[in-house]
């Protein structure tokens, strides 16, 4: 196990130096970063959850105020700050369930849970959930098959393991810490597996001889749409290039290479076309609180355009892009000023950038934002690991993958 | 990790393909990427400043400039860097070690004092006796602003170097264009003329201070090579790719000190070992280095407009500070204290803790952490560094204020000042433009031979140990010293004030604009231009030559004719046609040139502006008359005498261009014309010249008579040669009618 010291830092300092790319790749490391934080914690014997909240947390800023636009970072701390409290909450159930079983028993030991063996932790949690809190749309609808799902799918075989350490060293900081640990990996597992889950949904949306248009480039819209091939769909994708990184380019080439039908336009030939254009499938970058979307710069353009012709406008977006916060002023605050130079070759406007004559205040200025902020009336639908969703309908979704209560790291970070 | 490390790092910064990304990762696992970085320029051009703290060390848009080039260094791959630290060294020594750069994993950084270096050439062989160089390294000085990746150009170099042995050094050259009317390069250098290989992009030529706007090209190269492309668009980035040939080689010349100047023009000139030096041109990337104020300013506004990404404020590429970017490039710092009333205009950057008064107006500056700045104060295209005050009421334009400056209220900083650390500028104080404040007295030795920079400099350096390098009780006395003679200089800067202005010698006052922070002003710009223009045409007119009649009536005119370019064609081909014939004239009569070839050169003259006999010799009784008219003449009767000897010496050459009547007559007109115009002094002695002309038998009665009789019908004001002239006429009309 390296030093999660240096892990940390080494982890911040990429942040900082710009030098980790994308979403995805962020979300995961910043898991797994977390995952080693944890593990090296050494928690007290009382009140185990909160001290780790607040380790978490501490951490958690760092790494927030180091990349402070890349929002997945602090989505991921969010949530591995949610599991915590989960966890905590589920063993407290648990140690209650047991204590009214086993009236002899005291907090510390562990009868309680052996004689729940088909109860996971995520199942009590669930349990707990829905009387400790208002209970959400989502698990009122899915009360009954979450319950039965849940312990069979993904945590029986890791809780099975815990219980028996747990057993053996009766304590439960191993078992809180355990219980956080899997959970995390679990984390881990749906943001490496998103794109599967997400392209699962393709057939669904995509039918025979419809046209889709796209703009730039992303893993998970190439993965859908591969999917929608894969099961005999037959379509056209139109891709607009994505100027001035031309991740169009590289699409298209990974769609021509699958064997799908390919046209190439010019961003600014997008209005032109948008009337032969069944749906418009795009990613984000990431997805506000309130079904805003910031996504790769152009996409605004799109979604009017798309608006204008009543072209569906379909966002993809992993549930590690779910972003708990309400967008302020996200064209300027949750945006990225990249180099010039993507635009224009420095030494041939270096002429322009004369600054010994004239006024001695640059005259010439170039503008290279990465992102462009779509509202949410523009977007018709989201699709996430979960399945489809409208835009009004994200906070919901958001309160249950986020806690209420750590919706406020950032702005203590930033004060 | 090394392999994977470097590929990510290409990834992120956007450039290099990913085959040569490959080819370095192969290249990088063998042998760690080194560095030298030298952390003194050895130079002065920042004085007064870099008498306190080293240049490396002055903040660039609020961060140290060796931080820039560290972090541009580690994201390029680079493994292991060598800091070479020699004035201040044990300032840049302790910065290093407060900042995270000793802390980075797979990246070392190793600082390496010396206090007797006076040159580049004497640092590379201290680190050549060390030892430390095992492989190709990258050689930099300490204050390079780049986001170039280092693959293309190393993989470039690695290869060439396979095939052949002797090419030691790649320069990485960008593409930057010198302003035409300055001659100088948007980061105040000079002109810079370089010819390469377009083939093999080898180094042939390099010359950056062609003072005399010539260039001359050694024709073996021309001989040796199939094309030469001379380049004066190209910009050194002062980053070198080397091989440990270099080291070696100054280890061999141990009179080798400056980098261009005697090492990279030492191997062009010298072929007994062979070595060659290649050229990597960088297309959209960033690489400068900041050698003056000029490029400081410029610099500091490309990072501003973000050319560096991702070395810009918004982004922490080191420490802890940052910046958020707002609409218009305004970087704000998370605290800062500002007036609602305040205005903070485009492109500034907000340090941390600031505070800003009401009704202040800042725009284009940068300000530092910690400063006060009062209330309706004005702030314009300035570098305030940290924790200034300034007080209510200060005005500044381009001026670069250093940390811990007081100025006092109603304070003006006139354009291109400087203010040194802790200066104190007193109530309503005008600080004169250009001019440089520093607590520290100007040195008296003033040795600025350009030739001797580099021993300059080490002189310039032995100042600065002695004021830094000092044990601590001698420091201490030295701040006695210090406060004595504030209270002495107080007088200088305003009431309360403290500091020296430092004098600048009157013939680097002429330069001071070049290389200032202000933009150059409109008037110098004009006068730029206008020089420059009247060089061309010097050029031209071959020599260096009074202007001739025309152009001297009225020099507002002739300016006008030199910008308006349409009216000027055949007007002025008689003019410059003339100024030939004169100079060709005058040349004649220095150097005793024979008739017969004087006739040759006029005719040459009179085929390449296409004119007819009647001008010539028009011109050359001009410049004849001319040259009489330069000899001394206390009277006018010398100014005959004068006349008659030039026109009894040179009769024949005169006489070979008066075939007929009509070219005399057109010389006696040129003379009335010269007596009415350009050589008033013949006016008075007009008659006695014409008489003379006659006598010699250079003109003809014929042409007297006729030139009379043209005469007849026009103005009164025009007659007044010809009345003048009565007389003689007369007296040749009746000559001619007693020959009939």
């Amino acid at each position: 196990m390296p030093d999660v010291h240096a892990l940390v830092n080494d982890f911040l300092i990429k942040l900082k130096r710009r030098k980790i790319e994308g979403s995805k790749a962020t979300a995961k490391v910043t898991a797994e970063v977390l995952r080693s934080f944890i593990s090296q914690q050494r928690l007290p014997n009382t009140n185990q959850a909160g001290a780790l909240i607040d380790a978490v947390k501490a951490v958690g800023e760092q790494l927030i105020a180091a990349n402070p636009v890349e929002l997945a970072v602090g989505n991921v701390v969010r949530r591995v700050l949610h599991i915590i409290r989960e966890e905590d909450l589920s063993l407290t159930a648990a140690a209650i369930g047991g204590l009214s079983l086993s009236a002899g028993s005291d907090d510390e030991d562990d009868v309680g849970h052996d004689e729940h063996p088909a109860l996971s932790a995520a199942a009590v949690a669930a349990a707990a959930r829905s009387t400790l809190r208002p209970p959400s749309l989502q698990t009122l609808l899915e009360d009954v098959p979450h319950t039965a799902a849940v312990p069979h799918t993904s945590s029986s075989g890791g809780d099975s393991e815990g219980k028996s350490k747990s057993a053996d060293k009766n304590s439960s900081t191993k078992r809180l810490k355990h219980n956080v640990i899997e959970a995390v990996n679990e984390l881990i597992q749906d943001i490496v597996t998103c794109h599967e889950q997400i392209a699962e949904q393709a057939v669904e949306h995509i039918h025979q001889n419809e046209v889709i248009l796209t703009l730039g480039s992303s893993r998970t819209v190439v993965e859908f749409l591969c999917a929608a091939k894969e099961k005999k769909r037959s379509f056209r994708v139109f891709v607009a290039e994505g100027a001035p990184r031309y991740q169009g380019h590289t699409l298209a080439k990974e769609l021509v290479t699958r064997g799908l039908q390919t046209t190439v336009i010019t961003d600014s030939a997008v209005f032109a076309m948008i009337s032969r254009v069944n749906m418009v499938i795009v990613g984000a970058h990431a997805v506000m609180a309130n079904g805003g979307v910031i996504a790769p710069v152009g996409l605004n353009m799109v979604a009017l355009a798309a608006q204008r012709h009543a072209v569906p406008f379909v966002v993809l977006a992993g549930i590690h892009k779910l972003c708990p916060l309400y967008p302020h002023n996200p064209e300027v605050l949750l945006n990225e000023l990249r180099s010039p130079s993507e635009l224009l070759d420095f030494g041939e406007f270096s002429d322009c950038l004369d600054f010994g004559s004239g006024s001695g205040s640059p005259i010439l200025h170039v503008v290279n934002p990465a992102f462009d902020y779509v509202p949410p009336n523009l977007v018709s639908l989201f699709i996430t690991d979960t399945g489809g969703h409208n835009p009004s309908y994200m906070y919901r979704l958001i309160a249950d993958y986020y806690s209420a209560n750590d919706l406020v790291l950032q702005r203590r970070s930033a004060s | 990790m090394v392999a994977k490390k470097s590929g990510r790092n290409r990834g992120g910064g956007g450039g290099g393909t990913a085959a040569a990304t490959e080819v370095s990762v192969e290249e990088l696992a063998r042998v760690p990427l080194q560095a030298i970085l030298l952390a003194d320029s050895f130079a002065t051009k920042f004085r007064p400043i870099t008498l306190e703290r080293p240049k490396v060390l002055l903040p660039l848009v609020n961060v140290p400039m060796i931080d820039y080039t560290l972090a541009w260094l580690e994201s390029a791959g680079v493994e292991e860097v060598f800091v070479f630290c020699c004035a201040h060294a044990k300032q840049v020594a302790e910065h290093l070690e407060n900042s995270q750069w000793f802390a980075q994993p797979n990246f070392s950084v190793t600082a390496i004092e010396s206090n007797n270096a006076v040159g580049a050439g004497d640092a590379l062989r201290l680190i050549y006796e060390q030892n430390v160089i095992r492989g190709d390294f990258v050689l930099v000085s300490g204050d390079t602003v780049s986001n170039m990746s280092l693959a293309e150009a190393l993989g470039e170099h690695k290869e060439r170097r396979r095939k052949d042995s002797n090419a030691i050094m790649t320069m990485v050259i960008t593409q930057s264009k010198t302003s035409p009317t300055t001659r100088q390069s948007r980061l105040g250098t000079d002109e810079l003329f370089m010819a390469i290989d377009p083939d093999t992009k080898q180094l042939l030529y390099y010359e950056d201070k062609s003072d005399k706007g010539t260039v001359s090209l050694d024709k073996t190269l021309l001989s040796d090579h199939p094309s030469i492309y001379l380049h004066n668009d190209k910009q050194d980035c002062y980053i070198d790719i080397c091989s440990p040939e270099v080291l070696s080689t100054f280890a061999d010349n141990f009179d080798y000190q400056h980098l261009r100047r005697h090492f990279l023009k030492g191997l062009l000139d010298d072929d007994i070992m062979g070595y060659k030096i290649f050229t990597h041109e960088i297309q959209s990337n960033y690489a400068a280095r900041i050698d003056n104020f000029r490029s400081y300013d410029t610099v500091s506004k490309d990072i501003i407009q973000r050319w560096t990404y991702p070395l810009v404020p918004d982004v922490q590429f080191v420490g802890n500070s940052s910046a958020k970017l707002d609409r218009q490039g305004m970087y704000r710092a998370s605290v800062v204290g500002q007036s609602r009333s305040a205005q903070v205009g485009p492109f500034t950057v907000i340090g941390s803790g600031t505070t800003i008064g009401s009704q202040s107006q800042i725009s284009n500056s940068v300000v530092g952490e910690g400063c006060k700045i009062g209330a309706n104060v004005s702030i314009e295209g300035c570098y305030i560094w940290h924790n200034v005050t300034i007080e209510d009421g200060c005005q500044l334009k381009h001026a670069i204020v250093c940390d811990g400056v007081v100025i006092k209220s109603g304070v003006i900083l006139e354009p291109g000042v400087v203010l040194s650390y802790k200066v104190v500028v007193g109530q309503q104080f005008i600080v004169p433009a250009y001019s440089k404040v520093s607590l520290y007295q100007q040195p008296i030795k003033q040795d600025s031979d350009e030739e001797l920079e580099y021993a300059d400099s080490s002189s310039g350096f032995m100042d600065a140990s002695s004021l830094s390098g000092l044990p601590d009780k001698l420091k201490e006395e030295s701040t006695i010293q210090l406060s004595e003679s504030q209270l002495q200089a107080a007088s200088e800067v305003g009431s309360g004030g403290v500091g020296f202005i430092w004098s600048t010698s009157e013939g680097s006052h002429e330069e001071e604009w070049r290389h200032s922070v202000a933009p150059i002003p409109a008037a110098k710009l004009l006068e730029i231009m206008h020089t420059s223009n009247n060089e061309l045409e010097v050029v031209q007119q071959d020599g260096n030559l009074p202007p001739s009649g025309e152009l001297e009536r009225d020099s507002v005119t002739a300016n006008s004719n030199d910008y308006d370019d349409d009216d000027v064609d055949v007007k002025d081909d008689y003019e410059v046609f003339e100024n030939e014939v004169e100079a060709t004239f005058k040349r004649a009569l220095e150097e005793n040139i024979k008739e017969d070839d004087v006739i040759l050169e006029v005719n040459s003259l009179r085929l390449s502006y296409n004119l007819a006999t009647a001008d010539c010799s028009g011109a050359l009784f001009y410049s004849m008359m001319k040259s009489a008219l330069s000899a001394p003449h206390p009277s006018p009767s010398d100014l005959v005498k004068n006349a008659a000897t030039v026109i009894t010496k040179w009769k024949k050459l005169l006489k070979y261009y008066l075939p007929s009547i009509d070219e005399e007559i057109e010389v006696i007109l040129k003379f009335e014309e010269m007596c009415l115009e350009s050589a008033k002094e013949y006016s008075t002695v007009f008659v006695q010249i014409l008489h003379l002309l006659y006598d010699k038998d250079i003109i003809q009665e014929e042409a007297i008579l006729n030139w009379a009789s043209e005469k007849e019908g026009a103005d009164e004001t025009d007659k007044l040669f010809v009345k003048q002239a009565e007389k003689f006429i007369q007296w040749l009309n009746e000559a001619s009618e007693e020959e009939d």
